[in-house]
Formats: structure tokens, sequence, C-alpha cells
């Protein structure tokens, strides 16, 4: 789970991280308000949705007045901001946080995240401030210090050091307060369960202070349960509705461009049958797990989320039958049949225990879309000759 | 032969009485796994499937001498259920168990290495050795004993993959769901010794996914190490970036993770990489008629 901003800031002060003083608003006279309390000649108004690049797209904007700040805000609350991370259709902003100007001398990037391959956190430092960090790990690795850190034994001085010498910060004064930082970045990210932190920009100011100017934190889903104050932050405005949708059922599901649905046990079969279909000349529309429990309720609503796209020309259901059963998961999607109008073409491949008499269900029920298929490459060409019209 | 487990281990259940782990284990002891009883806090001293049930893993292994543990606890309990095993002195723990928080398993991973316990998982369908022992959740009806060993990040590729190895003529020594969460136990790096060195394997299919660097180390050692046939697919060719495909292990991170770069790396290091699933079978009838 992802959250916005302005909440990132609100963790961060209750450790102690420096940030910029900031209020979050929903109208423009809150805004204002907001900038009112905050004083100074200088703020910032920045938009808050799930997603890097908002500079670029036009949602953070310098107020040099108070009818400036109104004027911002009321231009960028409900527009829909495109950025790379956010897919062409953009994203509406809900809230603008209104910060401080900061006195900016130099821009750094820090992040905390689980290194997979040492199995420990590890932080990413860079004094390439402000650029995505995959661009300057692509283009100049060197400038990225990575320290990783055994949890077991918590962030020490000499992963701080390593830090600060790798930065080239040498005021002994300013290493303190970066060492300083860093450990608490590093804090946060054991106690919440974070996923990942990232502070691009992490800002050193004319009196050698540092500040993070942006924040960004994810959390690990399966932790949720033992951070109520965390789970709380949930912004569901941010969440695709069909993907959510789904996930309320137990199902997962994320949308993609083509024309055949596809519904699936197992996170690995779905991919594999996604790109099976890819292999034979189709174009998946999504990825769907109905998980290790596939029912009657459960392919039902696949159904009814596959048939909200209406590029959605065939569906292909291939289902491994484990420890369930072929049989049920045959009288299942009868029943589905039943309980949402499935108007394209379903291609059927029921494998695995009991296959042969569901295959026997599905046919004695002589549905006319419903084409059973024996395997799965037979299943994915019969999928794309029905989405093309070829296969009735 | 096989690898990690076979029809004498002796194994006892975390979680026994649970649903999943009361359902499952019936299920394994059927198969014929060599299941010598089970853990559930407050039920020591009762008796369960025709098994004795104990309080603690410690009180399991005295009684007991169970080297193996199938764990089906809760979420939320897995890091302590693996590191009660470790301190336990059980050898090998198979986490069935899906959401575990990744801090979790990291703590309880690294006391297991310090403690010399391999694991399996978590998330994932667990481990078979064909006809002799089941510790997991897969059909075994499936798995027909044979010369081929099978280590796969997905559950039902898992089935699929058997399943064609099966219909082509061949079966399975000893299969391994490795999981696909961010931080998983023995993977591809520590099975391909082992399926290097067990005299019954003659082909080694690896299943893998998109996300994370395993099948690109895996790659490097079977190019140095492994002299037996490898066929491997990486699911998720076609999943957009920056976007978790069910697993919580899958997803590309900026250009990292990747199914091509994967693909790539597999094939220059001599590895029979199919595309789709679909052609497992027929990729290891391939590689074993040569």
């Amino acid at each position: 789970m992802n959250i916005h901003e302005y909440q990132a800031k609100s963790i961060f002060k209750s450790y102690g991280v420096p940030t910029p003083r900031g209020i979050v608003a929903t109208t423009p006279k809150e805004a204002v308000r907001a900038a009112e309390e905050l004083g100074g000649d200088l703020w910032v108004v920045k938009a808050q949705i799930h997603a890097g690049g908002r500079g670029l797209g036009g949602g953070v904007k310098l107020a040099r007045s108070i009818e400036e700040v109104e004027e911002l805000a009321d231009q960028i609350l409900g527009m829909t901001l495109v950025t790379h991370q956010t897919g062409p259709e953009g994203k509406v902003v809900h809230k603008v946080y209104i910060e401080e100007g900061a006195d900016i001398k130099d821009e750094f990037y820090l992040g905390v995240v689980l290194d997979r391959a040492k199995e420990m956190p590890v932080i990413m430092a860079s004094t390439e401030g402000g650029m995505e960090i995959e661009k300057v790990a692509a283009q100049t690795p060197e400038k990225i210090v990575k320290v990783a850190v055994d949890p077991t034994i918590g962030f020490q001085g000499f992963h701080g050091r390593e830090l600060v010498f790798g930065l080239g910060i040498t005021d002994k004064n300013e290493q303190r307060k970066f060492i300083d930082f860093a450990s608490k970045l590093f804090k946060i990210y054991m106690d919440k369960d974070v996923e990942l932190i990232e502070i691009n920009p992490l800002i050193r100011t004319k009196q050698g202070d540092f500040l993070a100017l942006d924040a960004k934190m994810g959390f690990d889903d399966s932790a949720l349960y033992r951070h109520p104050d965390i789970a709380e932050m949930r912004d569901i405005t941010e969440e695709d509705p069909d993907e959510r949708e789904a996930a309320e059922h137990g199902l997962s599901y994320v949308a993609l461009d083509g024309e055949i649905g596809c519904m699936v046990n197992g996170a690995g079969l779905a991919m594999g049958t996604m790109d099976t279909i890819n292999y034979v000349g189709g174009t998946p529309a999504n990825f769907l797990d109905v998980g290790g429990k596939a029912n009657a309720q459960t392919v039902a609503k696949g159904f009814e989320i596959i048939l909200k796209n209406p590029k959605v020309k065939a569906i292909f259901v291939n289902i491994f039958g484990g420890i369930v059963r072929c049989d049920r998961i045959a009288n299942g999607i009868l029943e589905a049949t039943k309980m949402v109008d499935v108007h394209v073409p379903v291609v059927v491949r029921l494998d695995g225990t009991n296959a042969a008499e569901a295959a026997e269900i599905l046919k004695n029920a002589n549905i006319d879309n419903i084409i059973p298929a024996t395997d799965l490459l037979d299943g994915a060409k019969k999928a794309v000759a029905a989405a093309k019209g070829d296969l009735k | 032969m096989s690898i990690l487990v076979n029809k004498d281990t002796k194994v006892i259940v975390q979680g026994f009485t649970g649903k999943e782990g009361t359902f499952h284990s019936e299920q394994c002891i059927e198969y014929g796994t060599n299941i010598v009883g089970g853990v559930t806090p407050n039920k020591g001293g009762q008796t369960h499937l025709g098994k004795p049930v104990f309080n603690t893993v410690a009180d399991a292994v005295n009684a007991t001498g169970a080297t193996v543990s199938m764990i089906f606890v809760p979420p939320a309990f897995v890091g302590d259920a693996v590191m009660e095993a470790a301190d336990a002195g059980i050898e090998l723990a198979v986490i069935i168990t899906e959401g575990a928080p990744v801090k979790d398993m990291m703590y309880a991973k690294m006391y297991a290495t310090k403690k010399g316990m391999s694991t399996i998982g978590p998330n994932c369908p667990g481990i078979i050795t064909a006809e002799e022992c089941k510790l997991g959740i897969m059909p075994g009806n499936i798995f027909k004993k044979g010369n081929v060993g099978l280590i796969s990040k997905s559950g039902t590729l898992t089935y699929e993959g058997a399943n064609q190895v099966v219909q082509a003529g061949y079966g399975i020594t000893t299969a391994v769901g490795i999981g696909g969460d961010p931080i998983i136990g023995l993977s591809y790096l520590q099975l391909l010794p082992m399926f290097e060195n067990d005299p019954e394997t003659e082909a080694i299919v690896m299943i893998g996914e998109i996300g994370g660097d395993l099948e690109i180390q895996a790659a490097k050692y079977i190019k140095e190490n492994v002299t037996k046939p490898v066929v491997a697919f990486i699911a998720g060719q076609t999943a957009p970036k920056g976007k978790r495909m069910g697993h919580a292990g899958a997803i590309v991170s900026g250009s990292a993770g990747t199914a091509k770069e994967k693909m790539e790396a597999l094939e220059a290091a001599g590895v029979k990489v199919v595309v789709s699933p679909a052609e497992i079978g027929k990729a290891v009838k391939e590689v074993l008629s040569k």
C-alpha cells in the first residue's frame, strides 16, 4: 500500500526526520488558510497523488503571494495529472500540500528498500537528487552509494560513514546531520514494515541542514494488520476500482490492453496463460488469479470484472485443479453463467483432478458459448480464434 | 534416489490441528508421508489424525526424532514458527502459509541459517518426492515417479509442468515449489546442485517468473556447473512494468527483473527456454531423447 507525500511526512516528523513545514488542503480556500498559517513569502503547492514525476507533469508549483497560492491550488485541484508513473490516463488530484519554500543549495537522493539478493534492507543514496534513480543507476551507477544494513545489528556508525564519505559530504557538522537523518529513516523502515521509502530530492540548505523535500512510501500489505495507524492512511481513490473490487472478493486482477479475458487459478499459471495467448498470436486483456478456492461465486465475480472491459472479445478460463476438483469447478462455471450475462465466447480448459468428469459436465450442459479445450495450448488457440469470430 | 525428502523422512506439522493443517496433513499421510506428530500450543497430549500432538516443536523433536517440519500456521505466526523449528534442531522447514510479513521472513531466515536449518517457501505448494513423500498442498496423483527434477516459483505451474512431463512419457524425481515471495528459502542456486548430484534425476525443469534476479544467478550457476539438460520457462513476458502479478515478489521494478533478461541469460547458459508453459513437456522430451 502506498501513501501520499503529506502522510509520509507526518511519519517523518514523528521520528524527527527534518521536513519543511506544510499543511494539506482540499479546497483553494483551505490552501490560502494553510499558506497564511505557515507564513513567509514563498510557498510550494504540491498535488498529492501516488506517483512520481509530479513536477514535470505540472503538479508542483511555486507561489510568491497568497493570491498565487489560491490560483495555483484552484488550478491543480481537480486536474488530471499525467506523469511517467500514472499511465496515459493520469490521476485526478483531490488534495494539495502547501509547503513553506526552502533555500536549496544542492539536492540528493536517499532511499531504503529490500535488497532481495542480500535479503536485508539497503540504503541507497546519490548526489543526483531530482533525477529518476533508475536513470542514474543505468547511466552513472558509480554515483549511487549502496549500504546494506543487517537488521540484527541495526544502523551503526560505520553505515553512516560509508554514506557520507560516499556522497562526498565533508563538513563534520553536516556529516553528523546526514547520518542522523539516515539512521532515523532506517528506523522508520524497520518499525513500520515499509516496502520502500524514497526521498527525491533530499535537499541541503544554504545553512547546511538536510530536509526531505519529497517523500514516497509504500508498505508491506501482509504486515498492515499490525499497523492500524498506517492502514488508516489508505486512499481508495488512488486505486484502480476494478482491481479493488477484485481484491475485495479474494481475486487478484490487473487490467491489460488486449482482447482475451483470462481467468486462471494461481499467479504463475495466470501469467503463463497470458504468455501463451501472446505466443499463439492473441492479446491478453487482463491478469486474473481466482486463487486456490475457485467456486461459483468467485468465478461469477471474475466474469463480471472481465466483462466490464468493452475490449474483451473472448474469455479463456484456464484452471488446473489440484486439491480443488475440476468437476466442482465445472459446475461453478455453469452456475456463474446463470449469475452473470456472459455475452462472449468462453473457452474452458480444466485439467487435473477429475478433469474427465468436468468435460462431461460442460458438454452435457450444452451452452452455446462455452467451448471446451483439452490443454493449455489448445485453449489459447481456441480463445484467439473465438476472439476473431472464427470459432462459435 | 531423490532430493531432500523420501519415504523415511520423519515429519512433524506445525499448525497441525487447524483447518488447513488438518486437511492437508490427512492428504499427505494418505500419500505415504511419514508424519510422526504435530505441534499446536495447548493441545499437547492429544491425538490428531492418529498422531501425537505436542505443545512445542522441541517436545515433538525429542519424542519423535523428526527432522522436517511442515508449517501451516497463520501468516502472523510464521516467523515465530520457523524460528522455533530452527531452535529445536529441525533440518528443513517447509512453509506453506501465504501472506507472512517480509520482515518476519527476513529475521526467520537469518536465524534458520545460523542454526543450520534449510527452509522452503513461504507461500509455496511445498515439496514432493514422487510416490514417496509429499509435504505440501499439491495434488499427489499427478506426480508419477520418473527422472525429471522440477523447481518452480509457482504452485499451479508446478502442476502444469509435472503433468506435461508425465504426459510426455517421463516422470518426476522430486518437485520443489520454492514460492514467489521477496524472501524465500531454498532456491535454484541450492537446488540445482542437489539435482545435479542426484543419480536418478536426468533432466531439470525450472519455472521462474518476473521479479528479483534468482533466475539470472541460476543461469550463471548452470553455465559453469550443471551437466544435465535444463528446460526453463519464465512467467510474465506479457506482464506490465511496476504491477504486482499476484505473488508479492512478481514485479518488474524499473527495468530490472523482466522475463526477457532472464530468458536471455538462461538461453546463453545453454538452457532450453520455452516461451509458453504449454511447451514444457515437448522440450523435456527433446532434451532427454538427444
